[in-house]
């Protein structure tokens, strides 16, 4: 079977090309390209979390005005490779009453969509060699984008077992409000992105990033007006719990959360795929919403255009990477019932709403403002039934409400009081 | 911001939208419709809606569904049956009769439930949101010409279902009922699922008009996927009609379900699966006929003698018109067995009779239920002509109708479907279902002679059954509980003459109160079984034509 | 027809093919048997993952790339994570004692039928003759090169014209059966009604209220 397949390797003539993967058959030039991009994007992505962690430090002690790690190289830069390496050689803690198969699984299922997620991130224009031009991006798949949603959607399944096979309660909780938090938000997370393929016309990360040229003016952020890169901003936020959603591992109610069983190089894991997350996530808003690696290119420098749409992408994705530290910093976590009132109460009615907006103003043009009166009144009637629900329950006790407020105490009640109980 | 959006080139010219002739789906369209008016219309106003307002609101939905669908019994008299929407849909005859049917239960069944809803104190706006969607669903079985759409209207009906058997909370064997519901349900939907895909794989469609063609134009050398697709898909069927290897889920909830939903469930879903088996055996399946003929042939044996002979044994009333309806279910499999128009004609008749009948009777029980709706024990019916004469002769004149006695509808439906199964050349079926005619009216009977046998005072004038009771069982009559445990040793006659477990308390009202929307529901359950059954041949007619405008 | 008989005979899948096939259909009967074997409900729940990713690989590998992301998307990131939170959240993880069984007979009855049933469908798929799902012909992908121009990808575009053609009243139906899903969760989520005494006082705080 495998000498089958050598020879194919062997025979099949070199019609150049590179990018789609394997369109025009295997050869020995597409196989070296395409292994030579995914060990660049690899090492690449590694390095950027290693410098993430380090910014993320910096600027945080910046903004809290503390100096932050200095220590180990110039302004502390080998600070997070010290860590590394400590965090190897520590001893790894198995619980006694984990589940040791899942407890072991779950660190790398954390990292892996993390890591794949940047595999359909455009990253530059295309490069020739020889008789082959590729893409500067491991893959182009037809389905792009919603591979970017798949892993998300996924990722969260790290968190989720860690959780449970800690066999302890606290981690516990952390996976009971990780898996509830990602379905909630994942809706929300969807219909931006939809909001975006509907402009684009096409599902291929490449295609949207094409979609968006011609000036920032065409960028989806100012074409979409501005609200689906919000929606969008949020929703990806809580599906990777990042803070101020972070409430799968809030240190002042569950001790670490998810990962408080974890040490040594799995603990490492989680937080190598948290990082790399952030770095990810920001490439693929500068994807969705701020054309890639698009960007005004001078053509009297030589080479510009392979080098200029890189450097593009990167401004863009570390602008991002200093906003997520910003959230970090000035938010405080939500609680509990404010994440699930986000979610389900505000968001998804509102990307709905802007979807149909969108879609209507697409189809029929100036004709489409007509969705807005339908809209309003929708909203309002919602609203209105939301107003009136959560006041029934309060009096009915109809629906359990997580987190509910007691009558005429201050809006302060135990977060997880609901799930203390039960799990 | 919209300029630069408006200035996306967006491509709208390629897709040509099928036309879509509104009048074909008008009557689920108005009962969705109306059901999310009413949801919305309960989540605005500021007090919980009462249940009268559901219940108008119900009646008025289902009311306009039913006179759109005399609408469509015109149209399609002038123009013929048709398929519409991208051939998803048929308008024939047969669709608008069982739009029709479905649209009259539903509007009873909301009569009923007002009273029960009060009574029991429960919520009803989503009561009969959740009647109102699952009619619905049935009635998109009735009109599917298209697998996926079959299965759609078959999850509507079902999953509708489910809750509203766990509708209410009080009561800790609607849970239970409902999660046995839905458990099965779900496993013999994904079964009927499996079945639509291997029907897809041997015919290249899931509309039921090409795989007609297919198998008119293709001869198939090895038949085993499409005979493995047709099977599943009775599996699947067989379980919503209650046929009997799939029946084991009816008894319990029958039972399990609040009264009125019982009715509702009985009468709607039978019709909504029948009219899709039928319609999908005959019109696609036609040619293979000689396939899948012997298949509900042992359905409807099997359906016929387990029905009739388990119901003899039950105590409980809804458990016994459980066990009728798998009863009722066999003889409509005859007419599907038959395989021809008259067969199609007698089936839609007897759907037509069985669906009054039956909510006629689970209205009267939910009445006899009490608050609490668990006052189902056969001995509770001793002398109720006594108490409430005009309760007792309409519970009489239904049972009696579903025994199939002269003057009833239950009559000319019997007669229809062994008539059917006859001229399709399965007399032996024929017999066995006239067999079990009558042993179901033994039972039918009993219950109609202890209501008349007189109560507690009048135990002398009861007519003594040959043969005097046998002493242990009165003593296994005196403690309830034992009773309950050896419901299989109990025999008969003792249900008549033996001692009842103190049916009336001092804190139970010997009358109970019927309401009146009920009395009215009854009462036209009552009218149509005894007007239809004298006078029988504008219903027989109207089965006739709607087989002869069925499309196939 | 007969083309794609000609096709069917002239046609085998390439050796790639034949590997990725090999492989994701044993992750697909491993995850399944492991759904079926496992006494833990979170590995079972793990397994159908595996199953799921295993038949989302068939996908790609038939050219399905939407149908591979959506299965991913709404099975592994949706459905199997809320089984989990189920799971979790009433604390049923524990491995069920399944030794006891109610019903004596059952499972080696289970083992006859499932032998008989297997025995079926593999009768059933060698000797039977599919009419839908004939074989890919070999050559260069149609459509998939153009996907970085601004036409839609094909298979999307497709499904979108199917959705909204052939099967556009099924679309629009299945609206119902979404509304009637989330009318009835919650339904059937409302909490049973308090017991007599504290209603009362309930019906009292409403009068004075």
């Amino acid at each position: 079977m495998i000498g089958a397949l050598w020879n194919t390797l062997q025979t099949a003539p070199d019609q150049g090309g590179g990018d789609p993967l394997f369109v025009f058959g295997l050869n020995w030039g597409v196989v070296l390209i395409v292994a030579v991009k995914v060990l660049v994007a690899f090492g690449v992505l590694l390095v950027a979390t290693a410098l993430m962690i380090w910014f993320e430090r910096k600027v945080i002690s910046d903004m809290q005005s503390r100096v932050g790690p200095n220590r180990a190289g110039p302004w502390g830069l080998l600070q997070t490779l010290a860590d590394g390496t400590k965090l190897i050689f520590k001893e790894d803690l198995l619980p006694d009453r984990a589940d040791i198969f899942v407890f072991k699984l779950a660190p790398y299922l954390s990292v892996i969509p993390a890591v794949l997620i940047f595999a359909v991130v455009p990253v530059g224009g295309t490069i020739t060699l020889g008789t082959h031009t590729f893409e500067l991006q491991v893959s182009d798949p037809p389905m792009g984008i919603l591979f970017v949603l798949a892993m998300s959607g996924i990722a969260v399944y790290g968190v989720m077992l860690a959780g449970w096979s800690s066999g302890s309660k606290y981690p516990l909780l952390g996976s009971v409000r990780a898996s509830a938090q990602v379905i909630s938000y994942e809706a929300a997370l969807g219909m931006s992105v939809v909001t975006v393929v509907l402009v684009s016309r096409s599902l291929s990360t490449r295609a949207i990033v094409a979609a968006q040229s011609n000036g920032f003016w065409h960028w989806n952020l100012i074409r979409l007006g501005f609200f689906p890169f919000i929606f969008f901003m949020i929703a990806i936020t809580a599906e990777l719990t990042r803070p101020p959603f972070d409430l799968t591992e809030a240190e002042q109610e569950l001790v670490g959360g998810f990962h408080t069983e974890y040490s040594s190089i799995r603990f490492g894991l989680f937080f190598l795929a948290e990082f790399m997350n952030t770095i990810t996530m920001s490439a693929v808003v500068v994807t969705l919403f701020f054309g890639g690696p698009n960007g005004p290119i001078p053509h009297a420098i030589p080479g510009a255009t392979i080098y200029m749409p890189i450097v593009y992408f990167i401004l863009k994705t570390v602008a991002f990477c200093f906003i997520y530290v910003w959230f970090r910093a000035a938010l405080p976590r939500l609680r509990y019932d404010q994440l699930m009132d986000l979610g389900w109460k505000r968001l998804i009615p509102l990307t709905l709403a802007w979807l149909l907006m969108v879609a209507s103003v697409l189809t029929w043009r100036w004709w489409g403002l007509v969705m807005l009166p339908v809209v309003v009144v929708s909203a309002v009637l919602l609203f209105r039934a939301n107003h009136l629900g959560s006041g029934r329950s309060e009096e009915d006790a109809i629906i359990p409400v997580v987190g509910r407020r007691v009558t005429g105490a201050p809006r302060l009640t135990p977060v997880d009081a609901p799930h203390g109980g039960d799990a | 911001m919209i300029a630069s959006l408006l200035a996306t080139p967006v491509n709208t010219g390629k897709l040509v939208v099928p036309h879509i002739r509104y009048l074909s789906i008008l009557p689920p369209m108005i009962m969705i419709g109306g059901a999310v008016l009413l949801l919305a219309l309960a989540s605005l106003v500021s007090r919980p809606l009462r249940v009268r307002v559901g219940t108008w609101g119900t009646v008025l939905i289902s009311g306009t569904a039913l006179g759109i669908s005399l609408w469509q019994w015109t149209d399609v008299g002038d123009h013929g049956a048709h398929t519409y929407v991208a051939h998803a849909v048929v308008m024939d005859g047969f669709s608008v009769l069982i739009t029709m049917l479905i649209s009259a239960a539903m509007l009873v069944t909301a009569l009923v439930a007002d009273g029960y809803l009060n009574r029991e104190g429960v919520e009803g706006s989503e009561f009969y949101v959740l009647a109102l969607v699952s009619a619905s669903g049935a009635m998109l079985m009735g009109m599917a010409n298209d697998l996926i759409i079959v299965f759609l209207g078959l999850e509507i009906l079902s999953i509708a279902l489910y809750v509203l058997t766990a509708y209410n909370h009080r009561r800790g064997a609607s849970g239970e009922a409902a999660l046995k519901y839905f458990l099965l349900g779900g496993f013999s939907s994904a079964i009927f699922v499996y079945g639509i895909a291997l029907t897809y794989g041997a015919t290249g469609s899931t509309n039921l008009t090409q795989i007609a063609d297919f198998l008119a134009k293709n001869v198939l050398l090895t038949d085993g996927l499409l005979l493995a697709g047709v099977s599943l898909l009775l599996v699947g069927f067989g379980f919503k009609v209650a046929a009997v290897p799939f029946h084991m889920w009816t008894p319990d909830v029958y039972q399990g379900a609040p009264s009125p939903v019982t009715g509702f469930m009985a009468a709607v879903a039978k019709a909504g699966a029948f009219a899709a088996l039928l319609r999908v055996l005959l019109s696609s399946f036609g040619v293979i006929s000689s396939d899948w003929r012997p298949i509900i042939f042992g359905m409807a044996v099997l359906s016929l003698v387990l029905g009739s002979v388990l119901a003899l044994r039950q105590r409980d009333v809804k458990r016994m018109l459980a066990y009728s309806s798998i009863n009722h279910a066999g003889f409509i499999l005859l007419g599907v067995e038959s395989a021809r128009a008259s067969g199609v004609s007698a089936s839609l008749y007897y759907l037509f009779a069985y669906t009054f009948m039956t909510i006629g009777s689970f209205a009267i029980v939910t009445v006899l239920g009490r608050e609490g709706d668990g006052d189902h024990d056969l001995t509770r019916y001793r002398g109720l002509a006594r108490r409430q004469p005009v309760l007792a002769l309409a519970f009489a004149v239904l049972l009696l109708a579903q025994a199939g006695a002269p003057f009833t509808t239950g009559l000319w439906a019997k007669l229809q479907v062994v008539f059917a199964a006859i001229s399709g050349g399965s007399v032996p079926l024929a017999v066995i279902a006239m067999v079990t005619a009558v042993i179901a009216g033994y039972f039918y009977l009993r219950v109609a002679v202890l209501m008349y046998a007189g109560g507690d005072d009048a135990r002398a004038d009861a007519p003594q059954p040959a043969g005097s009771p046998e002493p242990h069982a009165m003593i296994s009559f005196a403690s309830p509980e034992g009773a309950h445990a050896n419901v299989t040793t109990i025999n008969d006659e003792l249900l008549m003459t033996g001692e009842a477990p103190a049916p009336f308390g001092e804190d139970l009202p010997s009358v109970l109160p019927v309401p009146a929307l009920t009395g009215v529901a009854i009462g036209l359950c009552v009218g149509v079984t005894v007007v239809f059954g004298v006078w029988p041949s504008p219903l027989v007619d109207f089965a006739h034509q709607a087989s002869l405008l069925f499309l196939g | 027809m007969l083309h794609t008989t000609l096709l069917l005979a002239s046609t085998r899948p390439a050796l790639p093919d034949i590997l990725v096939f090999a492989a994701s259909a044993a992750v697909i009967l491993v995850g399944a048997v492991g759904v079926v074997t496992s006494r833990n409900p979170v590995h079972a729940a793990l397994s159908l993952v595996m199953t799921l990713f295993g038949v989302a690989v068939l996908f790609i590998e038939q050219e399905a790339d939407f149908l591979a992301a959506v299965q991913i998307i709404v099975y592994a990131g949706a459905i199997v994570v809320l089984f989990l939170f189920v799971i979790m959240f009433l604390g049923v993880d524990r491995s069920e004692d399944v030794e006891v069984e109610p019903l004596g007979g059952q499972r080696p009855l289970a083992y006859i039928l499932l032998g008989i049933t297997l025995a079926g469908i593999l009768a059933m798929a060698a000797t039977s003759h599919w009419v839908t799902g004939a074989h890919q012909v070999v050559g260069p992908i149609q459509g998939h090169i153009t996907a970085s121009s601004s036409s839609p990808s094909g298979e999307v575009a497709q499904l979108g014209k199917q959705l909204f053609t052939t099967y556009l009243f099924a679309f629009e139906a299945t609206a119902a059966l979404l509304v009637i899903a989330v009318v009835g969760a919650v339904v059937l989520a409302r909490r049973p009604p308090v017991p007599q005494d504290s209603e009362s006082e309930r019906a009292e705080g409403k009068l004075s209220s």
